[in-house]
């Protein structure tokens, strides 16, 4: 095993034989750009509506509820996408949010939610960690599109411009805390904090 | 002299009939219906679905006993078997954070006068009594008095006699 590892670590140590110097660092440059472009390409592609709802899990249960909100349809017409609440924006994000999503492919190779009787059974807990999600790191998702800095609240009605210039602006709480169920149906909510 | 009259009450209820079911039938069109006389096989163009009023200021009853109106916009509050969005700001223990108006202790009672824990079930689905309102005519004038400004008259009349 030893004489393995060194004889691979003298391999890697030894200078090239059979080709130039230059032709290595070209060809490794240029296959760095094909691997890395085709990664980012197959990483974007996995971050579309068209993949998430390739899925039936996905297109017959949360797609369909996301349709009646105003997340999907409204008078501006500017519409959300499932990646633009449920991946960050931010690249070292992703990648851990992608990591985190290894695990629903599990879920969908052994068919955890894929009737709907099942996808209720599980209701609570999926919100409960998008829920978690939201709230650990401060409704990053909503904040993309949401900016607390130009909300203006003079165009909001009272009930909105209270809450958003104590609660929200102090910090005290996220937008996730008031803002559940906006895009899908609730769960129960017995137990759950404010409810 | 009484068959005639008999046949001639025959022949007046039916002429009253026949000409009370043909008017019945020609006004029949000119009755507003949310279809506005659109042709049965074809789909009438949807109205515009107003905006309901946002101001959060309550309105005063319309006539007596008159559910409170909701100020606010209620659009995809989801109230059903899993959850009351209503009842997050205006539910007993909620109040306190919401500043909303508290349900009133009549909605906890069951139909024996019992107080529960809970909402009744009866009660539940907020939307069957309480509704918004938009910022729209009348469609027919409200001649409602309330008992209150009914017994200001009263003193006032009575004064006036003495």
């Amino acid at each position: 095993m030893k004489n393995l590892v060194l004889r691979i670590w003298h391999t890697l140590r030894k200078p090239s034989v059979h080709f130039s110097l230059g032709f290595l660092v070209i060809g490794g440059f240029i296959a760095g750009i094909i691997f890395w472009g085709g990664f980012n390409t197959a990483l974007e592609l996995s971050n579309t509506e068209e993949f998430c709802i390739s899925c039936h899990e996905m297109e017959n249960n949360p797609y369909e509820e996301l349709k009646t909100t105003i997340h999907f349809t409204n008078r501006s017409g500017v519409r959300a996408t499932c990646p633009d609440c449920h991946v960050p924006h931010k690249w070292t994000d992703k990648i851990a949010r992608k990591m985190q999503a290894s695990k629903e492919v599990w879920g969908k190779i052994f068919g955890t939610i894929n009737t709907p009787e099942k996808f209720e059974a599980k209701r609570r807990h999926l919100a409960e960690n998008e829920w978690t999600r939201l709230k650990a790191n401060d409704s990053l998702e909503c904040r993309n599109c949401h900016n607390f800095d130009y909300m203006d609240f003079t165009a909001q009605s009272t009930r909105a411009e209270e809450q958003h210039s104590t609660s929200l602006a102090s910090g005290e709480k996220t937008c996730i805390d008031c803002h559940k169920g906006i895009a899908h149906e609730l769960p129960d909510m017995t137990g759950v904090e404010g409810w | 002299m009484k068959k005639s009259i008999n046949a001639l009450t025959k022949v007046l209820v039916t002429v009253t009939m026949f000409t009370t079911s043909f008017t019945a039938f020609s006004e029949g069109n000119e009755v507003a219906t949310l279809r506005d006389s659109t042709a049965i096989e074809t789909q009438k163009t949807p109205d515009a679905i107003p905006n309901v009023a946002n101001t959060d200021i309550k309105q005063k009853r319309n006539y007596p006993m008159q559910p409170p109106l909701i100020p606010h916009k209620v659009r995809n509050y989801q109230v059903d078997l899993k959850v009351n969005k209503c009842m997050s700001c205006h539910s007993r223990n909620r109040t306190d954070e919401s500043q909303a108006p508290m349900v009133s202790v009549t909605h906890y009672m069951d139909r024996d006068g019992n107080f529960l824990a809970e909402v009744s079930p009866r009660r539940y689905f907020c939307s069957q009594c309480h509704v918004p309102q938009r910022d729209a005519e009348p469609l027919v004038e409200n001649t409602f008095v309330d008992m209150n400004t009914l017994m200001k008259e009263k003193q006032a009349s009575k004064a006036e006699k003495h």
